[in-house]
């Protein structure tokens, strides 16, 4: 790799940076706004037009409330943990691929931060580690509240990377390698052809099973209703973050919207196909020869195309997320390890049996 | 046991059916449901009233902020008789009383009046009992208005300066009702 | 010797160092954390990306939360830390240091294979190559673990299967 395009790449990265905390800061929005239109209300609509400006409103807000540190509490790990929590929901994004590649003459410019060939067990790894900011800021507020909702998140987080693991394991089986690029190239027709779309490809047909399964673990590891219990409002007053206050509190919410953005891209890059989009080949077809666009620059607009299709995935990826959080009420404990432990695992285990045999008489590659 | 009343439903546990057990047709039932609701608020008109722009209409019955009431002529009612403040149950009502002086006598209609009169907003109830005690039609709860919120405590208790209506008849009210205006050209030629 | 392997190890000797000498077990919990992260550092320099990310999800994301967890069910802090006799001390410190002496003795013949730039594949140590070492040369000790741990997993999930009679909760 060339220096410029090293340059090139950092950029991407930045970029990638900074549009996960754009999405999580309009999240916060986009959340009441849902709510109080599943609920028949209105939502924030006074900062600014349609109170667009609410986040920013917020942010004030947040920044200028009092810091506080409980009495007791271990002060160093008080700060670290929500900061753990935010580092680890960022680190995340930088694998994801939110589009082919560019193309400027020589220069290819890859629409993801960085391509690793173990692309899946990498954020598999950071996400087993977005707990820590939990625990820890549990642990640190010294209190039994905040330390019961650092305990649940461990033990719910273990218990459902597990399921979400297996689920995992079925779509490797069928596409035989790690790397996140790859998956997405692999979930559509390469060459001409007038298909029905491309959407047939997706993993999301060969795997529905794995897909539901893999999808609750996703409501579970990023602690969302129906299974934020560790944070609980009604049982545990507010969990981990009772304690905080101020831009602590502000990085803990946050990091949550940010994971949502992080599992929902993964989830449209696994099962939905990521930047493949319906009838990309035939428009790429049209692009080049029915129009004068150099190729390069057919090529650039199509693949741009991809993007605007993956962000369409997440953005559904996190509708559907905030409409089952107005929907459905939170889950027992106990129900929730039962579902973990003697539904969802046993599925994933038959799931990946079904595919091995699947694979085995050659019904899907 | 026998119920007393015989209108108690007997419920019936039964097993759950392995569709009810699956617990998702109940989700897709739930989420359809709300996703209804979207709809419907992003699409027909929302049953949030927008409160500073928009108010809900008082009920006509509804008793608000007091007001001390002028007669036709403009002069003052009340005569500090302290009726009013016997009645008040909340104890609300203060007032001292003054003896008219000469050349007064179109101020004040009677020989005695009340040199300061004040309600503490922050005791009152709004039972509306001052209004029924008073011999001289003076006080009244108006039907439009209420005591705003404020940020300090005495200033909810409400002098003359704010309690007594103002002369001109387009600001007097009837019955603790602002008059409209062929009322107020009525009263406006009366007091001419 | 890289600037890069340099700093991973002085962080890794420094952690592991605060993993014995923390007086708050929790710390050491956290310092042993970030010692798995500069082994799993350690995994990158040496082109093993797969046991890096492996390092990092099976030990620092889940077997160190449970640590995590149960320590912070004990209570454990200076206070309550029990007094340990001076014999116990006595014993662990020659334990560990027999266990120092026999790690120099086996390590100090060996001389580094290095490298040669000529014959070196950039591919060994990736995912594919090693499911090639595993399933061809080590098939059967790999299926006998994997037999193992899905056992393990199905009794977890026995055990956590609600049993007949009466409910306790
Ligand atoms: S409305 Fe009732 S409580 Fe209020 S001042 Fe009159 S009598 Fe007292
Ligand atoms: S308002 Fe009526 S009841 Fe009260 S002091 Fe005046 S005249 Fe008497």
């Amino acid at each position: 790799m060339t220096l410029p395009a090293l340059g090139w790449q950092g950029l991407v990265v930045l970029a990638t940076f900074g549009i996960s905390l754009l999405i999580a800061t309009y999240c916060t929005y986009a959340e009441r706004v849902i709510a109080a239109f599943l609920q028949d209300r209105v939502g924030p609509d006074r900062a600014g037009p349609f109170g667009l400006l609410q986040p920013l409103a917020d942010a004030v807000k947040l920044f200028t409330k009092e810091e506080f540190f409980p009495a007791g509490a271990n002060r160093a790990l008080f700060v670290f943990g929500p900061c753990l929590a935010m580092i680890t929901a960022l680190m995340s994004s930088a694998v994801i691929p939110f589009g082919n590649f560019l193309k400027f003459g020589d220069t290819e410019i890859h629409l993801q931060g960085i391509e690793i060939n173990v692309g899946m067990l990498y954020v598999f790894g950071i996400v087993s580690l977005g707990v820590y900011g939990i625990m820890i800021g549990g642990w640190a507020s010294n209190n039994k509240f905040s330390l019961l909702g650092a305990i649940r998140a461990a033990s719910q987080n273990i218990s459902y990377e597990l399921a979400m693991g297996l689920a995992l394991i079925a779509v490797l089986m069928m596409s035989g390698t790690l790397s996140l690029r790859e998956i997405t190239l692999q979930q559509t027709h390469v060459g001409g052809g007038w298909h029905i779309g491309d959407i047939f490809t997706w993993n999301v047909f060969k795997q529905p099973l794995g897909f539901v399964i893999f999808i609750v673990c996703a409501f579970a590891e990023t602690n969302r209703t129906p299974f934020d219990l560790p944070e609980c409002e009604t049982e545990l007053i507010g969990g981990y973050h009772t304690e905080y206050s101020s831009m602590k509190m502000g990085l803990y919410l946050f990091a949550e919207y940010v994971n949502v953005f992080v599992a929902t891209a993964v989830m449209s890059v696994l099962y939905f196909g990521g930047f493949n989009y319906p009838f990309q080949y035939e428009f790429l077809d049209f692009l080049t020869n029915k129009t004068s666009l150099s190729a390069d620059w057919a090529h650039n607009i199509f693949v741009l195309m991809g993007v605007v299709a993956m962000f369409a995935k997440i953005f559904t990826g996190i509708f559907f997320f905030m409409w089952v959080r107005w929907t459905l009420p939170r889950f027992r404990y106990d129900q929730l390890m039962r579902l973990g432990w003697t539904i969802l695992i046993p599925l994933a285990i038959f799931n990946i049996l079904l595919t091995g045999g699947l694979i085995t008489f050659g019904v899907i590659q | 046991m026998e119920s007393l009343s015989k209108r108690a439903k007997v419920l019936e546990k039964k097993p759950m059916t392995l569709a009810e057990r699956a617990y998702l047709p109940a989700i897709f039932q739930g989420l359809s449901i709300t996703m209804q609701h979207f709809f419907r608020a992003a699409t027909k008109k929302q049953v949030t009233i927008r409160y500073p722009e928009e108010t809900r209409p008082f009920s006509p019955v509804f008793r608000g902020l007091h007001v001390l009431k002028r007669d036709e002529a403009g002069r003052e009612r009340c005569t500090a008789c302290g009726l009013c403040a016997v009645a008040c149950p909340a104890e609300a009502i203060t007032m001292v009383a003054g003896e008219r002086k000469k050349g007064e006598e179109n101020l004040y209609r009677e020989e005695k009046y009340a040199v300061s009169y004040e309600i503490n907003m922050l005791r009152c109830i709004f039972c509306g009992l001052c209004e029924e005690a008073c011999p001289k039609a003076a006080v009244y709860l108006q039907a439009d208005k209420m005591a705003p919120p404020r940020f300090e405590r005495d200033e909810f208790i409400y002098g003359k300066d704010r309690l007594v209506e103002p002369v001109t008849p387009d600001n007097r009210s009837k019955r603790g009702i602002q008059l409209t205006p062929e009322q107020a050209d009525k009263l406006r030629a009366s007091m001419a | 010797m890289s600037p890069l392997f340099l700093f991973l190890s002085f962080v890794a000797l420094l952690s592991a160092l605060g993993v014995v000498l923390a007086k708050n077990p929790v710390h050491s919990v956290l310092f042993l954390i970030l010692t798995f992260f500069t082994l799993s550092g350690h995994y990158l320099l040496l082109n093993a990306q797969f046991l890096a990310a492996v390092n990092i999800i099976v030990y620092a994301g889940a077997i160190m939360v449970l640590f995590l967890f149960v320590i912070m069910f004990l209570n454990l802090n200076e206070e309550t830390e029990p007094h340990k006799p001076a014999l116990a001390k006595f014993a662990a410190a020659i334990a560990g240091g027999s266990l120092l002496l026999i790690l120099v003795a086996a390590l100090r013949n060996v001389s580094p294979a290095g490298y040669d730039p000529a014959s070196f594949d950039s591919q060994i140590g990736m995912v594919d190559r090693l499911g090639m070492v595993l399933f061809r040369d080590y098939a059967l000790p790999f299926e006998l673990a994997s037999i193992l741990l899905l056992a393990a997993m199905v009794g977890s999930v026995m055990l956590g299967k609600r049993e007949t009679g009466e409910r306790n909760f």
